[in-house]
């Protein structure tokens, strides 16, 4: 009896130890997404208030400091490319054949009309050194067990002050994410799906973005091709290849 | 009676002189003070119409629900049918078609690359139709400043202040970088043929006017615009007829279960402008108010003056034995002609600075350097025909209620001590 007394209370113990931390989840789910270079071909559907728009690009990336894309379809975007070094962005426009910087207020600007912004393609800092993380629950999303993570910002210079992650405990990769203004005003919503095993990655192939402010019913970014940890030239990156 | 009086007031100018004058100087006044705030209000209501809301405005209703963010994409479609329809409707009013928009204006430098770049505050309306009224109705003429109006869709008119800004002048390169009307990044190079001076603080800082269909083509809002401004057929806006042709036109085309149906609005439902009719109302009301009122003290105080200075005639003219209610009534009707008298020519007096004021105006561009509000830097005055009656308010019955209080105390006065006082 003694003994089983002890074993009820070192229960918790136990399961609190195999709980891992905020900061723990955030480092797995770093180390399942992060690459050192991706070349991703995809589509974003917009389902816009009117109608549906579908875009197709390329992109070329080199952690989350460098991304060169290149849109694809339709004949209005066709040609129009991006170049993301760091924290800055330009875009080369082949009707008008310029290259334009984009910064300011037009980083908040709706990324092709779809439920991201600029500045959401633009966001490379790193959780961790932005955020406090903490564990506050768990949760099924399509049938996965998940964590729930938040993220309380420390700086005010981050777009999004709260976050909410629901992490699979199995595989670390969020299921859906939350992003919340400092008041609590839900601001954005996304949910992975068709998680699939790359090499030793989980990766999802259609991420649901929603932009709770906007009408429509938000963006589909389906990810046709990705390949990982490629040999990318680095002329790539340069304003003179927006050009070419 | 009234010829005798008259003949008096004329002959005796040490009576009738001052308070003429003071009676005339008030009404012209409170003449000149309705006239010009009627004026101010006319001015900016009007200005907004021209500007910015039309007498009435017809929106999508998913538009008019967001329209402080000018949402693009819930624009009107099927435009060309739809103002056919409207002229067919109403052929005495004129509908033009306005787009809206911001984003950045991009000047380049020799290798093509951002020279200068600031956020546009743009309106694109007909520039380049033969029969367009809407240069004279914007004032573009008398807004330019270097260069020329546009010849072509792509080419724009932006404020002198922001092609300084910019560094660019008339025959220069600019790029515009907006968002279509379907979400997409639009991306157009415009040759500025022209600066312009609005006048207006906010405009200046900003503004850009471009051809409509210059835009259409930028925003890919082909048959399309975020809104169809109507004009009555009256130079002022008449809230009774406009309110006419907004229900009917509601009742024909509007569905509210429809987001993408046409939705009128008349000028006075416009957010910012329902309470700027309730201040017209009201303020305007106060001030004319307090200014009778304030003019009234000051004549009613003439009225006053009048009767003590006549304090020993009167006491002259009740010894001889002239009964007291005849001095009291004969002195009223002294007032009376005082008072229309100093009305006649204070409003004659009021209504000729009212209309110097009304063909010149009055500048304050200097005092709104710093406004962000869409105002006219001309105010002018407006004569209305309570100008023509206003005046006589003050002008007769304050002199008239000054003189019956201060003659009260002819019944006060006792005829045994009369010629003990008229002995001091």
């Amino acid at each position: 009896m003694k003994r089983l007394v002890i074993i009820l209370f070192l229960i918790p113990t136990i399961v609190r130890a195999e709980e891992p931390t905020g900061k723990e989840i955030l480092e797995r789910i770093d180390k399942n997404l992060a690459a050192k270079s991706t070349i991703t071909t995809s589509k974003m559907i917009i389902h816009g208030a009117r109608q549906t728009r579908t875009i197709e690009a390329k992109t070329w990336g080199i952690g989350d400091e460098k991304a060169f894309t290149e849109y694809l379809a339709p004949a209005r975007e066709k040609g129009t490319k991006m170049l993301k070094l760091e924290d800055k962005l330009w875009i080369y426009s082949p009707g008008s054949d310029r290259t334009i910087q984009i910064s300011g207020h037009m980083l908040r600007q709706s990324l092709m009309g779809s439920d991201l912004s600029y500045e959401d393609m633009m966001d490379n800092a790193k959780m961790l050194e932005n955020y406090d993380a903490g564990v506050i629950g768990s949760e099924v999303i399509q049938g996965r067990d998940c964590w729930i993570v938040e993220l309380q910002a420390k700086t005010a210079q981050v777009n999004y002050q709260i976050r909410k992650l629901w992490v699979d405990k199995d595989r670390f990769i969020p299921l859906k994410e939350e992003l919340y203004a400092k008041s609590g005003k839900l601001l954005k919503r996304m949910e992975l799906f068709d998680i699939i095993k790359i090499d030793s990655r989980w990766y999802p192939k259609k991420i649901v973005f929603k932009d709770m402010l906007k009408t429509g019913d938000g963006t589909e970014f389906i990810i046709d091709d990705i390949e990982f940890d490629q040999q990318i030239p680095e002329y790539i990156f340069t304003k003179a290849s927006l050009k070419k | 009676m009234i010829r005798f009086l008259f003949k008096g007031l004329l002959r005796d100018k040490n009576r009738s002189m001052l308070p003429v004058i003071v009676v005339t100087a008030g009404v012209a006044l409170t003449v000149l003070m309705h006239c010009y705030f009627t004026g101010i209000m006319r001015d900016t209501i009007e200005f907004t119409a021209k500007y910015s809301s039309g007498h009435v405005k017809i929106m999508t209703r998913a538009y008019a629900e967001n329209k402080n963010q000018v949402p693009n994409d819930l624009a009107l479609l099927g435009v060309s049918e739809l103002i056919s329809n409207l002229q067919n409707d109403y052929p005495k009013m004129e509908f033009v078609q306005r787009i809206n928009f911001g984003g950045l204006l991009d000047s380049p430098d020799e290798n093509g690359e951002t020279k200068k770049q600031g956020v546009v505050s743009g309106m694109a309306v007909d520039l380049l139709s033969e029969d367009t009224k809407e240069i004279e109705r914007l004032n573009l003429e008398g807004a330019l400043r270097k260069g020329r109006f546009p010849k072509k869709p792509d080419e724009v008119l932006i404020s002198d202040e922001f092609a300084a800004k910019l560094e660019v002048g008339p025959g220069d390169q600019v790029t515009l970088i907006t968002s279509t009307m379907y979400g997409g990044m639009s991306i157009q190079n415009f040759t500025v043929s022209g600066t312009i001076e609005f006048g207006v603080q906010f405009m200046d800082r900003s503004g850009m006017i471009a051809d409509i269909t210059g835009i259409q083509s930028a925003l890919d809002m082909y048959d399309a615009c975020g809104e169809i401004l109507g004009f009555l057929d009256s130079p002022n806006y008449n809230d009774l007829a406009a309110m006419k042709v907004e229900n009917d036109f509601n009742d024909k085309y509007s569905n509210p279960d429809d987001e993408f149906s046409p939705v009128m609005s008349r000028l006075k439902n416009e957010s910012m402008m329902a309470g700027y009719f309730e201040f017209v109302d009201s303020f305007v009301g106060i001030i004319i108010g307090v200014f009778i009122l304030a003019m009234s003290i000051v004549l009613w105080n003439t009225g006053l003056i009048g009767g003590l200075r006549r304090y020993g005639e009167i006491g002259v003219r009740l010894a001889i034995g002239e009964n007291k209610g005849h001095i009291y009534r004969s002195m009223i009707y002294e007032a009376i002609l005082i008072g229309l008298v100093g009305s006649f020519f204070g409003t004659l007096i009021g209504l000729g600075f009212s209309y110097w004021l009304q063909e010149a105006g009055i500048n304050i561009g200097n005092m709104m350097k710093s406004s962000k509000m869409m105002m006219p830097s001309i105010f002018r005055a407006n004569i209305t025909t309570p100008a023509y009656y206003l005046g006589f308010i003050p002008g007769l019955f304050s002199v008239v209620l000054g003189t019956m209080l201060s003659g009260i105390g002819i019944y006060r006065r006792k005829t045994a001590q009369l010629f003990k006082e008229l002995e001091t």
